[in-house]
């Protein structure tokens, strides 16, 4: 029990000092960059609206909360304060609305997405792959290599681009635009998940193309490793049956690095996020990220960021914690 | 010179292997002489805008009546020579970084392990976004440069890692009992031995570097010039009636199979590298 704790405890310190130091990241990049951002701003500023640069300075200040003159532990220190307050700042563009209302709208739909297209490919990967590994030589083989090629060689956008064209504006089966139809009312009612779950069609088919190949595959690789283990030919001496030996002697152990892996596929589905939704011109964090890209709204920038990142050590959290829990070894130490 | 033969024997009996040969060979060479044969002008031609394939123009044309063939093999430049920075500075940025943890060890590893994990859990390609609208990018080198920002860590992680295996190695002890310098078996026992690691890797990182720099430029965030793979897609997505336009798709589809093609390529390649110098996987 110690030894668990321990991991953990271990881990929820990394998690921390990456966390304050993915702050520290955050906020220099966008203040201590040469040809600073507030600089040019300032600039820009001052041409566009014909005023003395000191006096952009001033409105810059009032408007974003950004003081030139104040040292940079004191402006970071504030911050901080700002985000530990769960204050991610207001956007640049548009002053009414808050990071936070942004990433309010947009998170539901990502993880709504991202969660299905992990789930699907999770359990159809993990059952696949202990097939493959079961009875050699199947079809299944070249099919999944084929998908794992195509997974690492293929770029997700690629992917998203054809299926647009492909299933979208040949075929006409499923809508790309948006994430549900205009003649739907949002709200908690049937059409409206059932529009939702229909533009969900295509971005998630292009996360489980690029994920369920790789993890077919892994799972392949683990499951043979385990079988070769003592106490699964054991197993086979005592003469159990097929489906036991698989479900309960293979698959407990050849899935968990499995579940460890889900939290890198979940950091390659945000990172893919900002390409993909954009592609599908789905309202989720990537799209809101490009778009703050491309118009230069900083504010909104670093909050979303800093978010992906607080999304990440989390979920890397979650799954070197479940590990420890899954993990029949790290039981029986201590 | 035995090495060069082998080698080629080797990849020529691995059907993969030669064809991702082949396909890499064939767009370095687009890359270097193809703009002595291709002449990008800019004359605009209306009348012939987004043709299908046809004899003189194999690939079709572009918005404006362009060979769209001329401007891949003219876009390959850039998109490789990004490719060509960003692998060379990230894997020599994860090779000293990767070699100071492994054969340091101690404190020095500790917080370098630190380093690597906050960058691996950094969103890379959100990172590159903001960086590339941050600094506006002009050449080949920088914009290999920003892409290296966080593609270093899994390079030294894995140069960590190869280090840390060899280190316990019979002939390692050996020679550290013979009384050698740590220079010296760092530079002739170990290097040698992660070479083919570094080979793969170089391959890897520059297809990883093609698809993250056309994801850029596919969104539009770094203006570079029309014959651009990913300016070339960032147009015909948002352009001209965009993907809803028939007659867009041999413009759209001519970058995005460019791309496929040299990252297929990459992948094959780095595979069949991998056979040749994997003792266990070689037959004769």
């Amino acid at each position: 029990m110690s030894a668990r704790i321990r991991v953990i405890g271990k881990r929820i310190i990394v998690a921390i000092i990456t966390l304050f130091l993915s702050m520290v990241v955050s906020f220099v990049m966008m203040r201590e960059t040469p040809g600073n951002v507030w600089q040019g701003l300032a600039y820009q500023m001052a041409q566009s609206q014909n005023i003395p640069l000191v006096m952009a300075y001033q409105r810059l200040t009032a408007m974003y909360h950004y003081n030139p003159n104040q040292p940079m532990i004191t402006a970071f220190l504030t911050y901080l304060n700002g985000v530990i307050h769960g204050n991610l700042g207001v956007s640049m563009l548009n002053q009414n609305v808050s990071v936070n209302q942004v990433i309010a709208a947009a998170l539901p739909w990502t993880l709504f997405v991202a969660v299905i297209a992990l789930g699907i490919s999770f359990i159809i990967g993990n059952w696949l792959g202990v097939r493959m590994a079961w009875k050699r030589n199947s079809f299944l083989d070249p099919l999944m290599t084929g998908l794992s090629v195509i997974s690492h060689a293929v770029p997700s956008f690629v992917i998203a681009l054809v299926l647009i064209v492909v299933f979208s504006l040949r075929l006409g089966w499923f809508p790309y635009n948006g994430a549900f139809s205009f003649l739907v009312q949002p709200g908690f009612n049937l059409p409206f998940f059932l529009s939702a779950l229909d533009y969900a069609c295509l971005p998630i088919l292009t996360y489980v193309l690029v994920l369920l190949g790789t993890q077919a595959m892994s799972m392949k690789s683990t499951s043979l490793a385990v079988m070769n283990e003592d106490y699964v030919s054991a197993a086979q001496a005592r003469g159990l049956r097929e489906s036991v030996i698989v479900k309960r002697y293979v698959k407990r152990i050849a899935i968990l690095p499995q579940v460890t892996g889900l939290a890198l596929s979940f950091g390659g589905i945000l990172g893919a996020s900002a390409l993909v939704e954009t592609l599908f011109n789905y309202p989720g964090i990537g799209q809101f990220l490009t778009n703050a890209t491309n118009t230069r709204d900083y504010s909104e920038l670093q909050g979303l960021f800093l978010f992906q990142a607080v999304c990440m050590i989390v979920a890397n959290l979650i799954a070197n914690v479940l590990y420890a829990y899954l993990d029949p070894r790290v039981k029986t130490e201590g | 010179m035995s090495v060069v033969v082998r080698f080629f024997t080797t990849i020529y009996y691995n059907k993969k292997a030669l064809i991702g040969f082949i396909l890499v060979v064939f767009f370095v060479l687009m890359a270097l002489i193809g703009p002595l044969f291709f002449h990008f002008s800019t004359a605009i031609d209306y009348s012939a805008r987004l043709d299908p394939p046809s004899f003189a123009h194999p690939l079709g044309t572009d918005f404006a009546g362009r060979d769209t063939l001329t401007e891949i093999v003219i876009g390959s430049q850039q998109v490789l020579s990004v490719a060509f920075w960003a692998a060379l500075i990230s894997l020599s940025a994860g090779v000293v970084i990767g070699i100071l943890a492994g054969f340091i060890g101690g404190v020095v590893d500790e917080i370098l392990m630190i380093i690597i994990n906050l960058v691996l859990t950094i969103p890379s390609f959100s990172l590159n976004l903001i960086l590339a609208a941050i600094f506006s990018v002009t050449s080949p080198v920088a914009f290999g440069l920003l892409l290296s920002v966080t593609a270093w860590a899994p390079l030294a992680l894995g140069v960590r890692a190869q280090i840390l295996s060899l280190r316990e190695r019979d002939y390692i002890t050996v020679a550290r009992l013979m009384g050698l310098g740590k220079g010296y078996i760092l530079t002739r026992e170990l290097l040698p031995n992660i070479v083919s690691y570094l080979t793969i890797n170089f391959i890897q990182s520059a297809s990883g570097a093609v698809q993250a720099s056309v994801g850029i430029m596919l969104l539009g965030l770094v203006p570079y010039s029309v014959t651009n793979w990913g300016q070339m897609l960032n147009i015909a997505i948002n352009q001209n009636g965009g993907l809803s336009n028939p007659s867009g798709v041999y413009y759209m589809l001519s970058p995005i199979l460019a791309l496929t093609l040299f990252t297929f390529g990459c992948f094959l390649f780095a595979n069949g590298i991998d056979d040749f110098f994997n003792p266990r996987l070689r037959t004769s």
